[in-house]
């Protein structure tokens, strides 16, 4: 193992800058490059479906730092600047344009793309968010008071529809599946989510596969499987995101519904690491192998990655989690902690789902596995914990008895 | 050491409670409750991972 001079960090949005930042507060004080493809500095990707979504805020809000941090952490920073491939061998990096950065040690953090459905035809108006731009893009095309179709209702696609609802917008939520949220909260609670949506005067359509678009340059509307054809001046298409890996073809890196790291977030090359959206890596917490594309996940791996880095093999830590998000939809905070099936026991166990304000506990095989919060924060987080440390379903549930 | 919180950008998502128990709460009215504004060294590495894992950014730390 050579000794680390060179750090390479690729991609620079939240787990790219808590890499960096775990490198420099751990006292590394070698080469460190952080690549970002995007112009801007690191921005913060929650406001983006929300509250610059709503014109409430502007760009200038979502910088994840102020300009002044970056010369602070003595960082070669490539803004706009495309990875293009990695060579292990020599341990180089390659960027477009040709030129390669050498590096003793690398962390990926390249995040994860929208999808689009197949066959989506190049008409004006159809909408992803990924990025401040798209946020600004969509932002816009709502100032012309559109009839919105949202196409997913997965977190972004409810934030969008929330907003949009909020800005006074008819909107038309379409769900290929017959729940919401299913493999992430439940069929339960994600019936209670998609009630959200229809008590905010949102038409949801749920088993409502999409078969195509209406419109010869712009957008006219979408249509159903069913052979209707639901009108639409905008449509904002939240499939759910793909990681950010296709510039490692070649590279001999091991991949996998992301890239595939070892329960330290080290990948299948020697001195390479990955962290965020586009890291796929045994989590011990739960024995399981997961990507998580969550907030809280990016700020947390991306540190774990860069320490884990500079201790190097064999002193390398695992990277236990326990997952966390938050959305907030229609003025109501909806926080999850934990990783939840299909078939675990759910239980609601403060307040009641009628009332708005509610937390509903998972069970799996005699443990506390999640915990969903309706307007609850105090009570979710302490939950959290719970969950990290092993808690028994039926102490959790004593406890939830004794707590209110 | 002192606490500094925005709570124009606060939104009580309680991940601060999460990391720093004796330092934050947030209340059935759920807003947010600095509990000790001047902590010691040893509430050093828990605040610093609240100000990390703050969504909003909300906290930073006044030398």
């Amino acid at each position: 193992m050579p000794s680390l001079e060179r750090i390479v960090v690729v991609g620079a949005s939240l787990a790219g800058l808590n890499a960096v930042e775990a490198l420099r507060s751990a006292g590394f004080d070698g080469t460190l490059t952080l690549v970002g493809e995007e112009q801007q500095l690191p921005y913060d990707r929650p406001p983006l479906s929300k509250q610059v979504l709503a014109g409430d805020r502007d760009a200038d809000f979502t910088a994840l730092r102020k300009p002044d941090r970056y010369d602070e952490l003595a960082l070669d920073l490539r803004l706009g600047t495309v990875a293009t491939a990695l060579d292990p061998a020599t341990r180089e990096l390659t960027i477009e344009g040709g030129e390669t950065l050498p590096y003793d040690g690398l962390i990926i953090a390249t995040g994860a793309s929208p999808r689009s459905l197949p066959d989506t035809p190049d008409l004006a108006g159809i909408h992803t968010l990924r990025t401040l731009d798209d946020s600004l893009a969509l932002r816009e095309a709502f100032d012309a008071g559109p009839r919105v179709a949202v196409v997913g209702a997965g977190f972004i696609g409810a934030e969008v529809a929330a907003t949009a609802r909020g800005r006074g917008l008819d909107v038309t939520v379409l769900e290929a599946l017959p729940v919401p949220l299913e493999r992430a909260i439940g069929a339960e609670m994600g019936m209670v989510a998609a009630s959200l949506h229809t008590d905010n005067g949102v038409d949801l359509r749920l088993d409502a596969g999409v078969e195509g678009f209406a419109g010869t340059t712009r957008v006219e509307g979408v249509r159903l499987a069913g052979g209707e054809t639901v009108a639409a001046d905008v449509v904002v298409v939240g499939a759910g995101v793909a990681p950010n890996t296709a510039w490692l073809d070649g590279s001999g890196i091991a991949l996998g519904n992301g890239i595939v790291c070892d329960a330290t977030c080290a990948t299948s090359l020697p001195g390479v690491y990955a962290a965020g959206d586009v890291a796929s890596w045994h989590n011990p917490q739960f024995d399981e192998q997961m990507r998580v594309e969550h907030w809280t996940n990016a700020v947390e791996q991306g540190r774990a990655a860069a320490l884990n880095l500079l201790a190097g093999t064999g002193q390398a830590t695992p990277f236990s989690s326990v997952p966390y998000f938050w959305s907030d939809q229609y003025g109501t905070k909806i926080q999850f902690v934990g990783h939840a099936r299909s078939d675990d026991e759910v239980r609601v166990a403060h307040g009641a789902v009628g009332d708005g304000q509610f937390v509903a506990l998972y069970g799996r095989a005699g443990r506390l596995v999640a915990a969903l919060g309706f307007n609850w924060a105090r009570l979710v987080m302490g939950y959290r914990a719970m969950i990290a440390d092993g808690t028994g379903w039926q102490a959790a549930l004593d406890h939830a008895a004794q707590t209110q | 050491m002192k606490i500094v919180v925005d709570f124009d950008k606060c939104d009580s998502n309680a991940l601060c409670v999460a990391a720093a128990p004796k330092l934050f709460e947030v209340k059935d009215d759920n807003f947010l409750y600095i509990l000790d504004e001047t902590p010691g060294e040893d509430q050093k590495a828990a605040l610093e991972e609240a100000v990390r894992n703050c969504p909003t950014g909300a906290i930073s730390i006044e030398a």
